[in-house]
């Protein structure tokens, strides 16, 4: 018989579950496919007094992530849920966060952006803020997406920096899969009670909130939180450590799958690097060396450590689910490229751009990529920039 | 048996594809098994022709793309069958259980299915209209997948979704006793 605390969940269902057991005391949110069901079974949580959170139904994203500030600048332990279009409307807002220094988590759903409008799965949504101060966290499966949502919460809180946990629409949201969960009791001892620093209903010790702040000192308060993000990256790991040692699950900046002995590596985010796996055992056994790094921590972007994991490969295939829309590279390639010239290692890198608003990512299509790595090891040319499973 | 099993469901927009492969998933994971249950990823309407899919393993399951070829496929409504290629990447040996009071050999007929993948039917609306009281068929043609496969211990599998029925139907225990019925016979009265 399977254990008590093994249970079926689909992803949504298992970032709403985190979120139950973290308790928060304010979640703001604005429903969007395919993200819509995380807030939507949280909120039947609120309805059914399972948690004591405040539930703050907006008229928008934006609106959303207005009442999350003022929530967590009051004091309160805040969450929401968005995808897509919904994290671009939060843009502006997602900046005043990380900048407040405020310890939001948001569960995203990673959707394509409009347009053309879709709902699938692809990861523009989540690129097209990683320059606004969020601690980014990708997730693989329903189980990850559980572990990343409460880790999050500590991460946030210790780092003061506002966190992003994803999941791949529909593919990982919608996905059914066994996972593990932990204990009521067990969560609630993790995550601890959030005791804020500086909060505005600290009435001891009266503080302003989103003053301006001109040439004077807007550089230095900028350079504190670019050092709060360069710093979160430690944070991560001590959090990833004490989740080890209470629940035996282990966590990292990035997964290494059979890649200390490899020859050649695929780098690759989110669902597809599930499938990955099951492509470079098929692989390894027609006695080709490949292994795959999967970046948990996007951002801060782990450079060093990922361009060591890297450093004994002859060819790399950098896989991104998302364009950059710059006439070169895509976002996760360009972060490897420059991780791997600040170590002077100068290698074949190969890019892919793939499953642009949900495209099936299939065996073969990753089968071709690792052909292509192979070909690379032979001394053969390799195009740099590939768009893969896309009609020409 | 090989180790990672695929299914698909065709069905119609509200008629429990979906359900019955969360249903099958949950009931499969009771025993012990690693499971996805994912519909299909299109627009759903009510009526409109819907796929959901399943895979089954001792082991942890990586994979993430869609099922191309499903080891079985189930359809929960046969007139699906004159717009919809229900065979679709049915391997040689596969398996196809159909939702009609019309005998296996009709099935094969019609569809012009290889000698190599076994047909079963079995007449799960009439089961669910005389258990349930409406035409219901994916909880019967649970029971008919798990016959036809041997994926799954019955009776454990029985016993689990009579604790789950329990759970979610506490006052209605004419809807728990009519579905594991419909279940039971479906099981039982599955041909080939």
């Amino acid at each position: 018989m399977a254990k008590a605390n093994v249970i079926a969940r689909t992803g949504n269902e298992a970032m709403a579950e985190a979120m139950r057991q973290i308790n928060p005391d304010v979640v703001a949110a604005y429903p969007i496919t395919p993200a819509t069901e995380i807030v939507q079974i949280f909120a039947s949580f609120v309805a059914d007094g399972l948690v004591d959170t405040e539930f703050v139904p907006v008229e928008s994203e934006h609106s959303a992530m207005s009442a999350c500030i003022g929530a967590s600048a009051a004091g309160g332990r805040t969450m929401t849920g968005t995808s897509s279009q919904g994290l671009a409307l939060m843009a502006e807002m997602l900046y005043i966060a990380s900048g407040l220094r405020l310890p939001i988590v948001l569960a995203d759903v990673n959707r394509a952006l409009s347009s053309p409008i879709n709902i699938h799965c692809d990861h523009s949504d989540t690129m097209m803020v990683k320059e606004a101060g969020w601690i980014q966290i990708f997730s693989e499966n329903s189980q990850e997406a559980y572990d990343n949502m409460i880790q999050a919460i500590k991460i946030a809180e210790t780092a003061k920096l506002p966190v992003i946990v994803t999941t791949d629409g529909f593919i990982i949201s919608h996905g059914m899969e066994r996972i593990e969960i932990l204990d009521d009791a067990d969560v609630k001892k993790f995550v601890g009670v959030y005791k804020p620093e500086n909060y505005l209903l600290n009435l001891e010790r009266p503080i302003t909130v989103g003053a301006l702040d001109l040439q004077d000192y807007y550089f230095e308060h900028r350079r504190q939180a670019i050092e709060a993000i360069r710093n979160s990256k430690s944070v991560v790991l001590d959090v990833a450590k004490d989740y080890a040692a209470k629940f035996g699950k282990s966590y990292g900046l990035f997964e290494k799958y059979k890649l200390d002995d490899a020859e050649c590596a695929i780098v690759a985010m989110g669902s597809t690097a599930g499938t990955a796996k099951v492509t470079i055992d098929t692989l390894r056994e027609k006695g080709l060396k490949v292994g795959l790094l999967k970046p948990r921590l996007f951002r801060p972007f782990p450079k060093e450590e990922i361009a060591d994991a890297l450093q004994g490969m002859k060819a790399i295939a950098v896989m991104d689910r998302s364009d950059s829309m710059n006439g070169q590279e895509g976002p996760v390639c360009l972060e490897v490229k420059a991780a791997l010239f600040d170590k002077g290692l100068n290698k074949a890198v190969i890019n892919y751009i793939y499953g642009l608003g949900g495209r099936e990512i299939r065996l073969e299509d990753i089968e071709s990529v690792c052909n292509d790595l192979s070909s690379c090891l032979k001394g053969k040319a390799v195009n740099k920039i590939n768009y893969l499973g896309v009609r020409d | 048996m090989k180790d990672l099993m695929e299914f698909r469901w065709h069905g119609r927009g509200g008629q429990g594809a979906k359900t019955a492969a969360l249903l099958f998933a949950d009931a499969a994971l009771a025993s012990g098994k690693y499971i996805q249950a994912f519909p299909e990823y299109g627009p759903e309407r009510m009526g409109a022709p819907v796929a959901a899919f399943n895979r089954l393993s001792s082991k942890p399951i990586l994979l993430h793309s869609g099922v191309l070829n499903p080891d079985v496929v189930i359809v929960l409504d046969p007139t699906l069958m004159d717009s919809v290629d229900v065979t679709e990447g049915l391997p040689e040996t596969g398996i196809i259980i159909v939702n009609t009071a019309k005998p296996a050999s009709d099935v094969r007929k019609e569809l012009n299915i290889k000698p190599g993948i076994k047909v079963f039917t079995i007449d799960a609306s009439a089961i669910s209209k005389e258990t349930i009281g409406r035409d219901i068929p994916n909880t019967p043609m649970l029971g008919a997948l798990i016959k036809v496969t041997g994926i799954l211990d019955f009776k454990e599998m029985l016993a689990d979704t009579k604790k789950k029925l329990e759970k979610k139907f506490k006052s209605k225990p004419e809807v728990i006793e009519g579905n594991l019925k419909a279940i039971e016979r479906a099981y039982n009265e599955v041909k080939s």
